[in-house]
């Protein structure tokens, strides 16, 4: 069998891979990002000398993050099953995948959110704060819209991450583009496998770079 | 009642580390402003002036002493009434602190918007500051698409959509050439004259004071260590730091090496002869000198304007013996001030 009617054989299979990745890493990004972008928020305006400045919720949240994101990927979402049999009622499979996926991706995301809003000018926040701004329509109206563009390029970077995050997940049986290359490339010695879905991965990275870049020019006017 | 009156106002910063003494930006600080004055406060960088200003809209907490707004003690208030208070206090910054995410005439919006105006009203009165500001063709342009002099200019728009009776310019001028210096300096006394509202100029610069305050405290190290009408300060400065930032301004006393060269160009004895538009002319000065028959040079000085009054400051060179130059200076009379230079 030639290369390419191996690759034409093993399309539909791998499309479909792509999809359940895809799939597995919107509802993380969903979660996780929603999470992350509360818990970046929280530590930015708690933080010391920020506009809702509290000391205690800071610091737990603080060692909370910096306790689970250094976490290996792949020893984190072996170490979360027995949560995520609590909370989504299986240890293995797609619905634990995107239970770890999200966790870790909120740990993660919160620290990029933060250094996002760190780079937002003081000098604006106390302009709105002399016109006699309350702290919240300070996040609302000053705060998210000045830091979009680079939370846009941000989330973009954070995409790239949860596919990444994805293939290792099979670990836990879950689906995926990345998983299969694994299964089926590299442990069965299948280099064709390992590198039809190398060349898919890296046209989906690709696209969602190329979309996060001109959405991220077009807030930033540049 | 004053308008603005603060109480023995101090403002410290907890030490960096344990044992430290704590730093007192504002050290009891007395003031009263009056409504429809153009107030400056000047001082080198650190005097405090800053935070003294931030004080004014509690922007910063004091430590101690009070601040009286209309007679109504304004660091007593809740946090959401100091809030609703600082709707009336426009205030205006260094670099400007546009919304860099909103157009200018969405800049110009957000107190209206923070007030709680509606939509179609929000538009119309934006549109009307900005007109008020000659940026009219800018609304739908982006801050940084805009000079820092149109910057400014936005900043003055946006500080002054919800009516404010006080506006507070925090070294509105210091990131500005000096030809948009003057014109934001002039739009600053057009929002004085014009709408009545009562400003507050923080500054470095004695040049942005002699153009605008009609009164000026002096800081030095958190404290005020001059205060009073700016023509009488220029005129008569009563402390070294007044003296040091007047002279940057008025230039007409010789110092140093100038005072050297014009010692070995010209013989006899130094004066400093100061006038003021309530006393002598330089005519009568010169008159009473040739009257009393000794010979005298003109070696340094001129008139200057100031809140547009006359301040004249000259050094002569006086020549003759000792007595007869005595009696020559002594008859030129009252509203003038001689001193003999000495060094």
């Amino acid at each position: 069998m030639s290369i390419i009617e191996q690759v034409t054989e093993l399309m539909p299979t791998l499309l479909e891979q792509t999809g359940i990745m895809l799939w597995i890493v919107a509802l993380a990004l969903i979660f996780g990002g929603i999470c992350g972008l509360i818990l970046g928020l929280l530590l930015y305006v708690t933080r010391k000398g920020g506009i809702m400045q509290q000391t205690v919720v800071f610091w737990v949240i603080n060692i909370l993050v910096n306790t689970f994101r250094p976490v290996p990927f792949i020893i984190f979402i072996a170490a979360i099953q027995p949560l995520a049999r609590q909370v989504v009622g299986t240890g293995i499979g797609s619905d634990a995948v995107v239970f770890g996926i999200s966790i870790a991706a909120s740990f993660f995301i919160a620290r990029l959110v933060e250094q996002n809003l760190m780079a937002v000018d003081p000098g604006v926040i106390e302009a709105a704060r002399a016109m006699g701004a309350s702290p919240w329509r300070i996040v609302r109206t000053v705060i998210l819209p000045e830091a979009l563009g680079p939370l846009v390029l941000g989330y973009t970077f954070a995409i790239v991450a949860l596919i990444d995050m994805s293939a290792v997940a099979g670990i836990i049986g879950g689906e995926g583009l990345g998983n299969y290359a694994v299964s089926y490339g590299y442990r069965q010695f299948d280099p064709v496998v390992t590198w039809t879905a190398l060349f898919i991965i890296v046209i989906v990275v690709q696209l969602i770079q190329a979309f996060g870049n001109i959405l991220a020019r077009k807030i930033l006017r540049r | 009642m004053p308008h603005i009156a603060l109480k023995d106002v101090t403002k410290e910063y907890p030490a960096p580390q344990r044992g430290h003494a704590p730093t007192v930006a504002v050290d009891r600080v007395s003031l009263e402003i009056e409504k429809g004055d153009v107030f400056g406060i000047i001082g080198y960088s650190g005097a405090g002036k800053s935070t003294l200003v931030r004080l004014i809209n509690a922007l910063e907490p004091a430590t101690a002493g009070s601040i009286e707004i209309d007679g109504t003690d304004i660091t007593r208030l809740s946090a959401a009434r100091q809030r609703q208070m600082r709707t009336g206090i426009g205030m205006i910054f260094q670099r400007f602190n546009l919304l860099s995410s909103r157009s200018v005439r969405r800049n110009v919006e957000y107190p209206l918007e923070v007030a709680g105006m509606g939509k179609a009203e929000r538009r119309r009165k934006a549109l009307e500051l900005l007109d008020f500001v000659g940026l009219a063709d800018k609304a739908g342009a982006f801050p940084e698409q805009l000079s820092g002099g149109q910057q400014q200019r936005v900043g003055i728009a946006r500080a002054l959509a919800a009516d404010p009776p006080i506006l507070l310019a925090d070294e509105a001028t210091s990131a500005l050439d000096p030809e948009t210096t003057d014109e934001v300096l002039d739009l600053l006394a057009k929002v004085n004259r014009d709408l009545g509202v009562t400003i507050v100029v923080i500054t470095h610069e004695m040049e942005v004071i002699a153009r605008i305050a009609t009164k000026v405290a002096v800081m030095d190290r958190g404290q005020v260590v001059e205060a009073g009408e700016t023509y009488s300060v220029f005129t008569n400065p009563q402390t070294a730091t007044s003296r040091r930032f007047v002279r940057t301004v008025v230039r007409n006393l010789p110092t140093g090496d100038e005072l050297t060269e014009l010692r070995a160009q010209h013989e006899g004895r130094f004066f400093t002869i100061s006038f003021t538009d309530e006393g002598a002319t330089e005519a009568r000065v010169f008159g009473a000198l040739a009257r009393a028959g000794v010979d005298f040079n003109l070696v340094y000085g001129g008139v200057d304007s100031i809140q547009g009054r006359v301040y004249g400051l000259l050094t002569i060179a006086v020549r003759g013996d000792a007595a007869a130059v005595d009696e020559a200076v002594s008859s030129i009379g009252s509203g003038v001030t001689v001193e003999e230079v000495h060094a």
